[in-house]
C-alpha cells in the first residue's frame, strides 16, 4: 500500500545515491517539486532516465547530481537547446555525463517491456538511422516466425520512478488525465515509486471506468504537492507556463545565473512554496 | 498582390502540400504551423496527431512544446505514448509524416542529433526524439526548413532519420516499404526527390526568387528539374489565416516569465 507523506520523507527513503530514477512527463505533469527536493537533499551519481529530458533534467544535471542519462529527445521544446546538459556533454561541466540515446519509439517500447516484466523490448525501428553505431544497447532480434530482423532494446526497470499526477484518495489510488505520457507504464517498471499529487480526496471517482488509476497497492509513496508540475502543467488545474520555458533559456545559458537561480528557488526554497502555482486556476488559453 | 515574407511563403506552401485525407504526425514549430494552416484553409477535415498522443486535434493557437495543453483539449482523443508510437505509428495507420530538422543532406536524410564527432561533439542537439521511426514508419514524408548553407549540407555528420540513404533503391533495399520523403518545401523553393536517382531537386521556386539565390544557399551543387515552375503567390485568405494563428500564439506564449516568481 503507497503511503501518504511528506516530499522530504518520501525523496529521503525512495530515492538514494546511484540510483536509476525515472522522472518522467511528456510535456504535461512534470514532477518538478519532486525533483528540487532531490536537489536540495544533494543526492548524487544518479543515472536519469526520461523521454523528453526538458528543464528539470537540465538542474539536475546543472547541478551535479547526474553521472548518466538514458533519453531520446533533449531541449527546450519549441525554445531549442537545454544549456546545462550541452554543457556537460560538450565541456563535461560539472562532470561528465554518459549519455544513452534512443528514440521515442525504442523509449516507449522499453517502458512497456519494464512494467510487463520482459528482459527487452522489440520495434520496427532505427532504419537506416546512425544511433545503433553509437550506442551498443541498441540491438537486432529475428523474428522466429517470419525472418523479419527487428531492433531490441533492453527494457527499462528505474530502481524509482517519480511522477506527478491530478489526484489521489486517502488509500493512496492515483488518477491520470490528459495527456498521460508513459508514466503508468515507468511506475509500473520501477521498484520503487514516489508520485506527487495536486490535490488528496475522499473519493477518487474516476471519470471514466477507462480512466488511467495507478492503485495504491502498486504504488510506494503519495505525496500531496500541490503546483508540483510547475513550469510544467496539470490538465484542469493550471496551464503550461510557455513564458518560463522560453525565459529558462537566458538562465540556462550562464553558469553563473543557473547557479543563482538553483540557489534562490530550489536550495533555499520549500516544497510549499509551489501552492502559489496551483492558485492560478482555469487560466486555459480561450 | 499583398507583400509576405519568405517564412510566411514557406508555411503555406507547406500547408499546401497536405490534404483533407491525410492522417499526419506534425513536429513541432514549422510543421505545426503549416499542418494548421492547411486545416484552417483547404483540409477542415485533415487529422492531425502530435506524438505526445493527441489525435485529431484542433489548436486554436500553436503549440509551443509538443504537448501542451491546447493539443489535448482539443483532441478527438488522447492515448499514452507508448500507444501512440505502437499501434497508430508502426501499425502503419498515418499517411503523412511532417518533419523539420538542423541539417539535411541531398537524400533528405535528416540530423538534429550533434555536429562533430558524436562521442566530443562540437554542438549537442536535442536528438532524434520521434524522427527516426516517424520517417520510416509513415507512408510519405514532408519537410519543410529554411534554406540555408549551414543547413543543407554536402554530408551530415550524423543520420538522426533516414530519408532516401544513399539514394537510388535504398530504402527497398532495407526493406522498407513507406516512400520517404517526397517534398521538401522551403523559404525559396520546393525540392523534390528525382524518381529515379532519389537526390532533391528544385521543381518549384517562389515568386521574387532567383536560381542564384537558392544555388548559393545550399551546401552541395543543387539540381534543377527540367520543368521548374513558379510557386503561386500566398493569397489574402492564407495569408490572413496564418498571420491570425501566429498572433494569438504571441499573445498566448507571452507572460511572466521565470524571474523571481519561479520556483
Amino acid at each position: 500500500m503507497a503511503r501518504i507523506m511528506s516530499l522530504a520523507d518520501a525523496v529521503a527513503e525512495n530515492v538514494r545515491d546511484g540510483d536509476t530514477v525515472a522522472m518522467e512527463g511528456f510535456t504535461h505533469l512534470i514532477p518538478y517539486a519532486a525533483g528540487h527536493e532531490v536537489i536540495r537533499q544533494g543526492r548524487k551519481d544518479l543515472f536519469l532516465v526520461r523521454m523528453t529530458p526538458d528543464i528539470l533534467y537540465d538542474q539536475l544535471i546543472g547541478v551535479g547530481a547526474a553521472r548518466g542519462m538514458k533519453f531520446s529527445w533533449g531541449g527546450n521544446p519549441g525554445v531549442g537547446s537545454l544549456h546545462r546538459f550541452r554543457d556537460a556533454v560538450e565541456n563535461q561541466w560539472p562532470r561528465p555525463l554518459e549519455i544513452e540515446e534512443h528514440s521515442h519509439a525504442a523509449m516507449a517500447n522499453a517502458y512497456e517491456a519494464g512494467a510487463a516484466n520482459l528482459p527487452f523490448a522489440m520495434l520496427r525501428g532505427y532504419i537506416g538511422a546512425d544511433l545503433p553505431k553509437v550506442n551498443p544497447n541498441i540491438r537486432h532480434v529475428t523474428c522466429p516466425f517470419t525472418g523479419e530482423v527487428l531492433a531490441a532494446v533492453p527494457a527499462i526497470h528505474p530502481d524509482v520512478t517519480i511522477i506527478h499526477a491530478q489526484r489521489a484518495d486517502r488509500k493512496g489510488n492515483v488518477l491520470l488525465e490528459g495527456i498521460v505520457g508513459v508514466q503508468k507504464e515507468a511506475v509500473l517498471a520501477a521498484k520503487r515509486s514516489m508520485i506527487t499529487v495536486e490535490e488528496i480526496v475522499e473519493e477518487l471517482s474516476p471519470p471514466s471506468p477507462n480512466s488511467v488509476v495507478l492503485p495504491t497497492w502498486a504504488v510506494t509513496a503519495v505525496v500531496h504537492v500541490p503546483g508540483g508540475a510547475f513550469p510544467s502543467y496539470a490538465h484542469g488545474y493550471y496551464p503550461r507556463s510557455n513564458a518560463f520555458y522560453i525565459g529558462w533559456d537566458e538562465i540556462a545559458r550562464d553558469r553563473e545565473t543557473f547557479t543563482a537561480w538553483i540557489k534562490e528557488n530550489v536550495l533555499d526554497a520549500r516544497p510549499e512554496d509551489y501552492a502559489r502555482y496551483a492558485a492560478n486556476t482555469l487560466a486555459k488559453v480561450a | 498582390m499583398t507583400d509576405f515574407t519568405p517564412t510566411e511563403m514557406m508555411t503555406i506552401a507547406a500547408a499546401r502540400a497536405l490534404s483533407n485525407d491525410d492522417v499526419c504526425f506534425v513536429g513541432i514549430g514549422a510543421p505545426s504551423a503549416a499542418c494548421n494552416v492547411a486545416r484552417l484553409t483547404h483540409a477542415p477535415d485533415i487529422t492531425l496527431i502530435y506524438e505526445s498522443g493527441t489525435v485529431g486535434t484542433k489548436p486554436d493557437v500553436l503549440p509551443l512544446s509538443i504537448g501542451d495543453g491546447e493539443l489535448c483539449d482539443t483532441a478527438l482523443f488522447t492515448v499514452s505514448v507508448p500507444e501512440m508510437f505502437r499501434y497508430w505509428l508502426q501499425g502503419g495507420r498515418i499517411t503523412t509524416g511532417f518533419l523539420g530538422g538542423a541539417q539535411i543532406d541531398r537524400f533528405a536524410n535528416l540530423n538534429t542529433t550533434v555536429v562533430g564527432p558524436y562521442d566530443h561533439p562540437k554542438v549537442r542537439l536535442p536528438g532524434g526524439g520521434g524522427a527516426p521511426e516517424i520517417a520510416s514508419n509513415c507512408g510519405r514524408i514532408f519537410i519543410t526548413m529554411a534554406l540555408s548553407k549551414r543547413g543543407f549540407v554536402e554530408k551530415l555528420p550524423f543520420v538522426t532519420s533516414m530519408g532516401h540513404g544513399e539514394g537510388s533503391d535504398h530504402r527497398e533495399r532495407l526493406g522498407l516499404k513507406t516512400k520517404g520523403p517526397t517534398r521538401v518545401i522551403t523559404d525559396l523553393c520546393i525540392l523534390e526527390p528525382d524518381p529515379h536517382t532519389k537526390e532533391l531537386t528544385v521543381v518549384s521556386i517562389h515568386p521574387g526568387v532567383g536560381r542564384e539565390r537558392i544555388v548559393e544557399n545550399c551546401g552541395w551543387p543543387i539540381r534543377f528539374a527540367e520543368t521548374v515552375i513558379e510557386t503561386p503567390a500566398p493569397n489574402e485568405t492564407e495569408l490572413a489565416v496564418l498571420r491570425d494563428i501566429n498572433a494569438r500564439t504571441k499573445k498566448a506564449h507571452e507572460g511572466a516569465g521565470p524571474g523571481k516568481e519561479a520556483a
